[in-house]
């Protein structure tokens, strides 16, 4: 499938709702960072967040695996529901959770150790595997879903820190992959990378879309537009706008997304 | 705006020759002071490593005697029956007497011999001992064998006791003089590697006093701190940085460990002789004691060194492992752990190097106390390698000098041994990248 081609409405329509927030509202300390944010993620998708640094787009993604929670004093409210559960209900652990929604970070962060076990620590830990053979299998799946599979297959057991930028976000797209979640969140996984790995991360997501949820939050506009069906912008912590991304971009309802997508604004 | 412009514009910078040259000569300063300041450390260790080997080295060496001993069947094994402890039992004072008369005919008189035997040690009976406990062949033959002289004879065949002196002023007077120069003429008189000196614990003799028993004893105790120290101080620096909630209480448990540290070692000692000794009774002077101690005064720094590394952990890594659904325990234990590692293994090392020079908080639990044994366990009364150069820098013996500087040697061996295991602990633990 060709990336400038723009999805048809039918398309979007009819793919299910996978999840679905609430009046989210995030809180560092006494800091209001981001406020009442209602938004739905449809399955087979990419939703782009788009909008000025510090609106809170990292901070709402983080909301959707529960990432928040790791830091002090950050507490969150209103409802995340995926698949019909609220993830911020008390029966929700949120380590079972991260591996359903899955996570991309915006420095590729490899773990300092082989490509092989780099992919293999998700499943090794949640005992997707039985056997050598098996892990091979999740390990060789996941690298090749993620492109990575041709460039690497000869040298497994070398460092995934040795491997180029791009290289090394695949991978860490890879890691993410290989305990079968169901969402992929993605915090401006091209802001480290050259154009050409970026085209190739860009090309992997709207791969990737068939069989997974996925939110990607982005600095660029263009990427925006390539990789995404739908754009939500937000702005000082308000979710402003939202829709079909060819609409947000060729035709926005509120004065700021027109400030921002023109280039007046961020 | 363009006023703005105008004003930078007319503000050239002075790239001038002279103001560059400036600059070039505040560096080349800078470097200069940094080489004098390191020639000027390199030179003081110089200075002191050399002066402690000059003092030291004669240490490892011993002057010896050759006898003939006659090793009689009669005497030593009368039956033939070369069972060991009859072996032991035998009377080889005598025999070993009788191979000093022997080298000195002419020596005859009450006063006189016991003079003569004064020229070697008084382990010499034991030596002989041993020798025949190491080789039963020697049973019946008549044998040159190499004996250990007394301390004084060493410091005067070594050159430390000065002839010109008169007698009354000497160590050793006139007819001893001449016995040895007699000896040393027949070739009798050698300076032999000192095996004593690496085999034995303390003694009063200086010829009979060894090293390995401090040696030991300050081995069994590192290794009852580091046993202690290690797992105690590892856990503790894992829970206060990735546990621990941040509130008032772990401030002030944080604000006590940094203070802990600073606290001087001796207040340990008295510590630990109120709690072992005291109240729980536990043996004096014991390496376990020792360790314990050693324990409590090393165990801050080494929980802030462990801190120090597990912060230096980039929190992406941190990141990477939640994200793909580790627990928090997980995330620490197969990710954060091993990356700190290395911080945690140079801040044990560090705190076991202080540990293995410390002297003042085992004198207040009684490692200070005279032991002539090595050390089987690690309740067993010992002494450490410092606190064994503190006695013998006490000690008024002109042989003790020498072995002073030998024992600061061994330390200082010692604690090349204990980095070198750290470097390649480290190296090892690095190698994942
Ligand atoms: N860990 C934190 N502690 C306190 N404030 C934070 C934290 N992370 C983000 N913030 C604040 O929340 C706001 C939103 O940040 P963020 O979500 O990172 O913005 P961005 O849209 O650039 O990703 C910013 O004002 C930021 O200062
Ligand atoms: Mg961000």
């Amino acid at each position: 499938m060709s990336l400038d081609q723009p999805v048809n409405d039918s398309e979007i329509m009819e793919t299910e709702i996978k999840v679905s927030a609430r009046g989210v509202g995030v809180f560092y300390g006494e800091a209001n960072a981001l406020r009442d944010v209602d938004i739905d993620f449809r399955q087979h998708q990419v939703t782009s967040l788009i909008g000025p640094s510090g609106c809170g787009k990292s901070t709402f993604l983080r909301c959707l695996n529960r990432m928040n929670d790791t830091v002090d004093g950050c507490r969150v409210v209103g409802s995340i529901v995926l698949d019909g559960q609220n993830i911020y209900s008390k029966d929700v652990d949120p380590v079972e959770l991260r591996a359903r929604v899955g996570m991309v970070f915006q420095k590729p962060n490899p773990f300092p150790k082989s490509i092989y076990d780099n992919i293999g620590y998700g499943p090794r830990i949640h005992g997707m595997a039985t056997n050598k053979t098996e892990m091979d299998e999740i390990v060789e799946s996941s690298l090749k879903l993620a492109g990575l599979w041709d460039e690497v297959k000869d040298r497994l057991d070398e460092p995934g820190t040795g491997l180029s930028g791009g290289q090394q976000q695949r991978l860490c797209i890879a890691r993410a992959i290989a305990v079968a979640p169901e969402v992929i969140l993605m915090d401006e996984p091209c802001s480290a990378l050259d154009p050409i790995a970026t085209a190739k991360i860009e090309e992997l997501i709207d791969e990737l879309r068939q069989n997974y949820t996925i939110v990607i939050v982005t600095h660029s506009m263009q990427q925006a537009a390539r990789v995404s069906q739908r754009t939500a912008f937000f702005h000082l912590g308000n979710l402003v706008e939202q829709g079909d991304t060819e609409q947000i971009f060729t035709n926005p309802v509120d004065d700021r997304t027109q400030s921002y997508i023109t280039g007046r604004i961020g | 705006m363009t006023d703005a412009a105008a004003l930078l514009a007319s503000k050239r910078p002075d790239l001038s020759r002279a103001r560059i040259n400036r600059r070039y000569a505040a560096e080349k300063r800078f470097r200069l002071y940094g080489l004098i300041a390191i020639g000027a450390a390199m030179l003081m260790l110089a200075i002191l490593l050399s002066t402690i080997v000059a003092k030291g080295y004669s240490a490892f060496l011993q002057t010896h005697i050759a006898l003939d001993v006659t090793f009689d069947q009669s005497v030593i094994d009368p039956e033939g029956t070369r069972n060991p402890q009859t072996l032991a039992r035998a009377d080889y004072r005598g025999i070993s007497r009788e191979a000093v008369r022997d080298t000195f005919p002419e020596v005859t008189g009450r006063r006189d011999t016991r003079n003569l035997y004064k020229l070697f040690s008084t382990d010499l009976e034991f030596e002989v001992m041993r020798m025949v406990l190491a080789d039963p062949a020697l049973i019946g033959t008549t044998k040159r064998v190499w004996v250990k002289s007394a301390a004084d004879i060493d410091m005067l065949s070594k050159g430390y006791i000065n002839r010109d002196l008169p007698q009354a002023d000497r160590r050793v007077n006139d007819q001893a003089l001449g016995w040895y120069d007699k000896l040393d003429a027949e070739g009798r008189v050698s300076r032999l590697f000192n095996t004593t000196f690496f085999t034995t614990a303390d003694s009063r003799e200086p010829e009979q006093a060894g090293i390995l028993g401090a040696l030991v004893g300050s081995a069994l105790t590192l290794l009852v701190t580091l046993v202690i120290v290690f797992p105690v101080g590892v856990s503790a620096a894992v829970y206060l940085e990735e546990f621990a909630p941040k509130n008032k209480w772990t401030d002030l448990i944080e604000v006590n460990i940094n203070n802990l540290a600073a606290v001087p070692s001796i207040v340990f000692g008295l510590l630990g002789l109120a709690v072992f000794l005291n109240f729980f009774g536990l043996p004096r002077s014991a390496p376990l004691v020792g360790g314990l101690v050693l324990a409590l005064m090393t165990l801050p720094t080494i929980i802030i060194a462990g801190r120090s590394a597990l912060k230096a952990v980039p929190p992406s890594i941190r990141e990477a492992a939640l994200g793909v659904g580790a627990s928090h325990m997980q995330t620490v234990t197969h990710h954060v752990l091993p990356l700190a590692m290395p911080g945690m293994l140079t801040g044990t090392i560090i705190g076991m190097a202080q540990a293995l020079g410390e002297t003042a908080p085992l004198l207040m639990i009684g490692m200070v106390a005279f032991i002539v044994d090595i050390p089987g366990s690690i309740t067993d009364a010992a002494t450490v390698l410092p606190v064994q150069i503190y006695l013998w820098a006490d000690a008024p013996e002109r042989a003790f000098v020498e072995r002073t500087s030998a024992a600061i040697l061994v330390l200082l061996a010692f604690l090349i041994a204990m980095n070198l295991a750290a470097i390649l602990l480290r190296k090892k633990f690095e190698r994942r990248w």
